[in-house]
């Protein structure tokens, strides 16, 4: 974030693109505050209730790791942790997740090391054009968490929601297998 | 723009009262298919009254009479994943897990499941005519692209799929669905909760606007000895059934004492055919006596242009899903068939 989201410019921003001045003054009326904690930080968004968390999160948050596939629930791309669980944030609203915890790509990182995660996909050639390859990787990270993945023939059922259109898959489903079997998560 | 104003409810009475204020309102709970829909403007709600926070209706709890009440606002993962379920519902667990992915399993809620639309192709066309999305426009799918489409109980007026793998469960469990509404409370059976189309295909089930569904029961019964779900579709995970079948069954040696049975995918329900169930009693669970079943299921089926193919598929799952309910362990993930 380049604005402490606390800053009233920042709401003159938020405001600035949340309305289009073509569309009827009432719409103020219908602004939501909504609290988020994204990557470990608490911010305070003025949206209107159809913002989908996907667009609260890349266009008032300017985090846009996160990817828009098909905007419909139908790819994957859009992934995010939603208190701990893989959600599809581009078939929920923001003001739906007032006061949840949010992890996005940019938000794995620990410290200055790589996700364990993000090296394996490295190291595995676990994408091409790397669109779908934060919703892949913040999909595992739920995937690890729930804990219902033994074969590899469970994690190719539980991992089927992302899909990669450049076909990386093997790679994918080896590097989630290589940190899985090396209990490199929490 | 297709805008909306948004309330949060606390409580169930709360939530049912906000909606009533509006001609055009809705609940929204894990919004994975109403918010689909209203991206593609199919739908124009004046109000969304946000009911993920009813306290009432967010766990799941063990009945005085035996059985089960799932909370409406309970997540499909969260259900298919409760030991309870596991252990004495697994035919409910497995049919959750073949439908929609992780992610979507994490966000839709059991209530939701219940009032999916369909994805019937024209349905989601604006430019279509659908009888379902626009009443009295006609339907474009009776003569047009119809391979997902119904071949069980349609109408000249509409040929499309209710899509939900959690209903064919649920109705195979002869589940109950509790509502609360402006003029009270009631509880449906199962099989009274979806219609067919007739002639008023706008209408997916037989829920009066403004009621809301806070809980669903599941009987004691959960034929968790001897049950498979089997679902077939385009591809191995991820897409919706072309057809689906959840069998229970429960056996004295290998004859069957009591057998359930219900389809996915074919009709504008869960279909369950009770004469069906009644012919396996008393008989050896073989393959001879569900491909006698299967015949008795699918009698009326229709076929269309692009869709004939389901019928002899659906009496194929049902024979084939009818063995692999005796072996329940040999389970795949997705609903693969296993034996
Ligand atoms: C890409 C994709 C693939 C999918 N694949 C499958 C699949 O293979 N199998 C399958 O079964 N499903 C599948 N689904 C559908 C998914 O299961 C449903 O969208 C989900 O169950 C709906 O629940 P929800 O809580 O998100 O409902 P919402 O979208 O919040 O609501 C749906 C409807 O129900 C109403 N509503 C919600 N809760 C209540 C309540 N308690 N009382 C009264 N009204 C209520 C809403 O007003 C709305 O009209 C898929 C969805 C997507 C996007
Ligand atoms: S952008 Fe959300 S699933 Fe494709
Ligand atoms: S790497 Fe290109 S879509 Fe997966």
């Amino acid at each position: 974030m380049f604005i402490a989201s606390d800053d009233i410019f920042h709401k003159v921003w938020i405001l600035a693109k949340t309305l289009n001045p073509m569309e009827n003054e009432h719409q103020f009326n219908e602004l939501q505050t909504v609290r988020l904690k994204v990557n470990g930080e608490q911010h305070e968004l003025l949206l209107l209730p159809w913002v989908s968390l996907l667009d609260a999160l890349r266009e008032h948050l300017d985090l846009t790791g996160t990817k828009k596939g098909c905007d419909h629930g139908q790819c994957g791309a859009c992934t995010v942790l939603c208190d701990g669980k893989r959600i599809l944030s581009c078939l929920t609203l923001a003001v739906l997740k007032e006061g949840a915890e949010i992890t996005t790509i940019e938000g794995v990182v620990r410290g200055n090391q790589l996700h364990p995660l993000q090296q394996a996909f490295i190291d595995h050639d676990a994408f091409q054009c790397g669109y779908c390859t934060p919703g892949q990787i913040c999909s595992a990270i739920g995937l690890f968490k729930e804990g219902k993945a033994k074969t590899r023939e469970d994690v190719k059922e539980l991992m089927s929601g992302n899909l990669c259109r450049c076909g990386a898959n093997i790679g994918i489903i080896d590097a989630i297998m290589e940190v899985k079997d090396g209990g490199m998560y929490e | 723009m297709n805008s909306f104003a948004f309330l949060r409810a606390e409580t169930a009475s709360e939530a049912v009262k906000a909606l009533n204020t509006k001609a055009q309102a809705a609940f929204i709970a894990g919004g994975t298919n109403l918010i689909d829909i209203w991206k593609y403007n199919l739908t124009h709600p004046e109000l969304l009254v946000d009911i993920n926070r009813l306290a009432d209706c967010r766990a799941i709890i063990e009945k005085a009479d035996g059985g089960l009440r799932l909370g409406a606002l309970v997540t499909n993962a969260d259900t298919a994943y409760h030991p309870l379920i596991e252990s004495r519902y697994p035919l409910l667990s497995k049919a959750i897990l073949a439908g929609a992915s992780a992610q979507i399993r994490n966000m839709a809620t059991d209530g939701g499941n219940l009032l999916q639309r369909t994805r019937c192709y024209y349905f989601y066309d604006a430019n279509a005519p659908c009888n379902k999305r626009v009443s009295g426009s006609g339907c474009a799918a009776i003569n047009g692209y119809n391979r997902i489409h119904a071949i069980l109980g349609a109408s000249e007026h509409c040929i499309a799929v209710f899509p939900s793998d959690m209903c064919v469960a649920l109705a195979a469990l002869a589940a109950v669905v509790n509502v609360t509404g402006p003029n009270g409370d009631r509880n449906i059976a199962f099989a009274d909760f979806h219609r067919l189309p007739g002639d008023q295909p706008e209408r997916d089930n037989n829920l009066q606007y403004g009621e809301l569904i806070t809980s669903i029961d599941l009987p004691v019964k959960g034929f968790e000895q001897n049950y498979s779900y089997l679902k077939l579709r385009d591809r191995q995970s991820y897409a919706f059934a072309l057809v689906s079948v959840a069998t229970g069954l429960e056996l004295d040696g290998d004859v069957i004492t009591e057998a359930r049975i219900a389809l996915g995918g074919v009709a504008h329900k869960p279909w369950r055919a009770k004469e069906a169930e009644e012919l396996l009693k008393g008989k050896p669970a073989t393959p001879e006596n569900f491909a006698k079943a299967a015949a008795v299921i699918l009698q009326g089926a229709k076929g269309y242009k692009h869709n004939s193919f389901k019928i002899e598929l659906a009496k194929r799952a049902i024979i084939r899903n009818g063995m692999m309910a005796l072996h329940p362990q040999s389970q795949r993930p997705g609903a693969q068939p296993s034996l």
